[in-house]
């Protein structure tokens, strides 16, 4: 079989992703979905709060996912549910299995990475202790609870203050169980502010930053978990140790682009956000696979994922039209506090006139300013009062001033 | 009340349990094993450093040098017939010291009078370049090409599973708490009763043997800490690296696993607790810290999961393999090499018990196990066909180790089944990826639910005392 776009997930940024191609005017598009129906993580995510920026309103995850997938349902746009792709080439074969179609390979003019991200897991953090049952990513206790309806334990600590954490913490706490605290390793909490408020300061959770967990306790089932706090080189402090029994112990410490695929193709990732290094029309180094959403780098906003993956999907189909021709890069080079940006190069010559810069800063900051610079010359600063590693930024670059430009950088400095 | 009658009973379905009960399935004798968990596998085989040692560190004349290079011949040839992982890697041990060059041509010598082939001491230079990652302090090494890994689960399983398909019987969640003796032999839990009992019954070795034996010993358990990598850095070394070896065992190690993941470990602390096997800050540090001084590079961010497995050391250097009792055979003291160790203890022990009871050959012993479906280890055409004639081979569940339901379907049907999350992934790798089971547990759960014809909220990660679930949410809001 042969498709003009294949987009391999179809999640928000897959979805998302499909329309545009449409929009552009392909017929021929294939989305490949691996759970048994679309819409990805969101179908677990059954709070309110997304949708504000696309929709002006407030959304479930449901909800939300179900605005994309009703369109694609109009388009008609072919999808297949149950589907595991296992292989993919840098000529754009992808290969995936089923139940109904055994093995099967599609070749596609353009290819779209979709695949979101996972949890970090328990060993990633090589916490000690016994490995009994009733340690879950706040994911999988998300899918358990949200999903299957089952209850996940009753005595609970959370490990790690990211988003899915804060909402599981809430969530628990409305299905009776007693969530005991949440332990964040870093100064600061690694999710959005607006959650730290409705998910732990509404409910009398406590948080404890620069704490982490010590020890696990309980041979079959967790038992009890002891917390210590931890130096400014995350070291636990002897004496700090507090032991709070629990049944459970959630893990929200982190999410990671699911690559594995795109390696399989040969795209080069980025060792900051372990997703592919992408140019301003989302491609990747593999001339016709592009990336978009959570794949690419981990958003906080399903809202962004849809823009970046509305621009994807265009870009995508421009490219299967018209097979855009040399490409030069300039290299966008983040530093002094700016962690990483997406796209982390640009096209000048090609580029639309105005382009979004999405980058996150590597520690909390207080009075700096985020400065653009082009030849060592500012073209751009804007004043922040706090800079967070939770929350993603963003900025707009003209084509205007890029052009004949030799060196581009974005970085923190010093507000004056 | 009826008891059960046997002719062998042997206690403790680890490796070396398991290798007896083949060994003994070879006789015209009707033999069981109880193992205490719901799943062969689950004590010190599940958790070890998964090596099939050339055979150079045990002292000439013991017990543990001679079914050490016995064990590593029979292992390579077992592999092929039971169908189990294994992978000829070759060992060094490495020193950083000219001054430890006499300990390195030691183990030399030892290994040559152990019989171990093809020992070889080679240079640091030499060796880098057959491992571009081994430390640039690297003097001097011992290479002994004969070394491998193995995957244990599976190894233990396959045993296992091959003596029962040879009639031995498979008692799972069936703890030996008091054993009888009559007049020819012995009752177990008033539920058995046998002619022989071989005590392979692991870090309980002890307690199994003072139930019987007037002369009472204890094993003390030694815990060894592991960190486990990503299949990304599988290439990180080919060779297993060892340290000279120090009276605490034989140091931290840096290898590659059967399935192409990285391991390092263990640390060698000595406790008082048999269910101890509980990582700990102090002993992951140690590792990781002693790691690095084998091999440069290695990439601390990679770890997906750590363990810990606990050795039953006995009061002795050597393995207590002998006739304890009339009738009653330990097994016990079973510490590294063990798992190298663990075919030619089967026979050795196999020898004992049959030549006790003057047992006989069978005809008809099937040397050979198919074993599960490996559907990521084949060609797409091959794969493809599979799917066509069981789509359920097409639905992954796994997504990070590509394991798909007909694969998991086919563990908890299989000859030893599976009926827990931890037996399901032993056998078919189901969570033993880098997500660690965050995707698939849940779909898993489902599928054990299904196939074994109970409810979602029964699946346990492993035994009964293991629930991942409490029931079904909505349940307290009766009125």
């Amino acid at each position: 079989m042969k498709y003009d776009v294949v987009i391999i997930g179809g999640g928000p940024a897959g979805l998302s992703a499909a329309l545009a191609v449409r929009k552009e005017g392909i017929d021929s598009i294939l989305i490949i979905e691996r759970d048994d129906k679309l819409g990805g993580i969101l179908n677990q995510c059954i709070h309110n709060g997304f949708g504000l920026h696309t929709f002006k309103e407030e959304l479930t995850g449901p909800e939300y996912a179900c605005r994309y997938i009703e369109k694609v349902l109009e388009e008609k746009i072919e999808y297949k549910l149950n589907c595991m792709v296992i292989g993919i080439s840098d000529d754009r074969k992808v290969t995936y299995v089923s139940k109904e179609d055994g093995l099967c390979t599609v070749e596609a003019k353009a290819v779209i990475l979709a695949m979101g991200c996972r949890e970090r897991p328990r060993g990633a953090l090589n916490i000690a202790g016994f490995r009994p049952a009733g340690i879950y990513s706040a994911g999988t206790a998300q899918r358990l609870m949200n999903i299957e309806g089952y209850k996940v334990g009753n005595e609970v600590v959370i490990l790690g203050s990211g988003d899915i954490g804060l909402i599981m913490a809430r969530r628990m706490t409305l299905e009776g169980a007693k969530v005991k605290c949440v332990a964040e390793v870093m100064p600061y909490s690694g999710g959005l502010k607006r959650n730290i408020v409705q998910c732990l300061n509404d409910y009398d959770i406590p948080l404890f930053l620069s704490h982490t967990v010590i020890d696990i306790k309980g041979k079959e089932r967790v038992e009890s978990v002891v917390i210590a706090q931890v130096d400014e080189n995350r070291k636990p402090i002897p004496g700090t140790e507090k032991e709070y029994k629990c049944d459970t112990l959630l893990l929200s410490v982190g999410l990671l682009p699911e690559n594995e695929l795109s390696k399989l193709a040969n795209v080069e990732l980025s060792r900051v956000t372990n997703g592919p290094v992408v140019s301003d029309s989302f491609e990747t180094n593999v001339e016709g696979i592009f990336a978009c959403g959570n794949v690419l780098h981990v958003h906080d906003l399903v809202d962004y994922v849809s823009s970046e993956a509305d621009l994807a999907g265009t870009y995508a189909a421009k490219y299967v039209k018209n097979q855009k021709g040399d490409r030069e890069y300039l290299d966008v080079e983040a530093r002094d506090g700016v962690r990483y940006t997406v796209p982390q190069k640009i096209d000048v010559k090609n580029m639309e006139d105005r382009i979004i810069v999405r980058f996150r800063v590597s520690n909390e900051f207080r009075g700096k300013s985020i400065v653009v610079e082009a030849d060592g010359k500012e073209i751009r600063r804007v004043k922040k009062r706090v800079l967070a590693p939770g929350e993603m930024e963003q900025l707009f670059l003209n084509k205007a001033e890029l052009e004949g430009v030799k060196k581009l950088c974005v970085c923190l400095k010093e507000s004056v | 009340m009826i008891l059960m009658k046997y002719d062998v009973i042997v206690i403790g379905g680890g490796v070396t349990g398991c290798a007896i009960l083949r060994e003994l399935s070879k006789y015209d004798l009707s033999v069981a094993l109880l193992e205490k968990e719901e799943d062969v596998c689950s004590g010190t085989s599940k958790a070890n450093s998964a090596i099939i040692h050339a055979g150079y560190d045990a002292e000439n004349g013991t017990l543990k040098a001679k079914l050490n290079v016995r064990g590593s011949e029979l292992t390579k040839q077992l592999a092929k017939d039971l169908n189990f992982g294994y992978r000829n890697n070759g060992s060094f041990v490495v020193c950083f010291d000219e001054g430890d060059r006499p300990g390195l041509e030691k183990l030399y010598e030892r290994g040559v009078k152990n019989g171990v082939k093809g020992l070889e001491i080679i240079e640091g230079d030499k060796a880098r370049e057959m491992e571009p990652n081994l430390s640039k302090n690297v003097v001097a090494v011992l290479y002994a090409p004969s070394a491998a890994i193995v995957c244990p689960f599976e190894m233990t399983i396959a045993l296992g599973e091959n003596a029962v398909e040879n009639g031995a019987k498979v008692f799972l969640n069936t703890k030996v708490t008091d054993i009888k003796r009559k007049d020819d032999g012995f009752i177990i839990n008033d539920e058995f009763e046998c002619k022989a009992i071989v005590n392979a019954a692991g870090m309980y070795g002890d307690v199994i043997h003072n139930l019987v034996c007037d002369e009472k010993i204890e094993l003390t358990p030694r815990k060894g800490d592991y960190c486990l990598f990503d299949r990304e850095c599988g290439d990180l070394v080919k060779h297993t690296i060892f340290q000279l070896p120090s009276k605490f065992g034989k140091g931290v190690l840096v290898a590659p696993t059967a399935h192409g993941n990285m391991l390092i470990g263990p640390s060698a602390t000595d406790i008082s607790d048999k269910e101890g096997n509980n990582t700990t800050i102090e002993d992951l540090d140690m590792i990781i810290d002693k790691a690095k001084l084998s091999v440069d590079n290695i990439p601390f961010n990679k770890v997906i999961t750590s363990f810990c497995g606990l050795r039953a050391r006995p009061k002795g250097d050597d393995f207590v393999i002998n006739e304890a009792a009339d009738g009653f055979f330990d097994a016990i003291g079973i510490e590294s090499p063990g798992l190298s160790s663990a075919p030619a203890i089967g026979e050795y022990v196999g020898d004992m018990v049959t030549a006790r009871l003057g047992a006989k050959k069978k005809e008809n012993f099937k040397e050979t196990r198919d074993g599960l479906k490996k559907l990521n280890k084949m060609n797409y055409e091959e794969r493809g066909k599979l799917i066509k004639e069981n789509p359920l081979y097409g639905n992954i569940i796994c997504r990070c180790e590509e394991i798909s339901e007909g694969e998991i379907v086919d563990a908890i049907h299989s000859v030893i089944p599976a009926t827990s999350l931890d037996a399901v992934k032993r056998r078919v790798r189901a969570g033993m990826g880098r997500c660690q089971g965050g995707f698939c547990s849940p779909k898993v759960m489902a599928i054990l639910a299904r196939e074994l014809n109970i409810p979602f909220e029964d699946v346990r990660k492993n035994n009964a005392e293991s629930p991942m679930v409490y029931g079904k949410l909505g349940q307290d809001d009766e009125i």
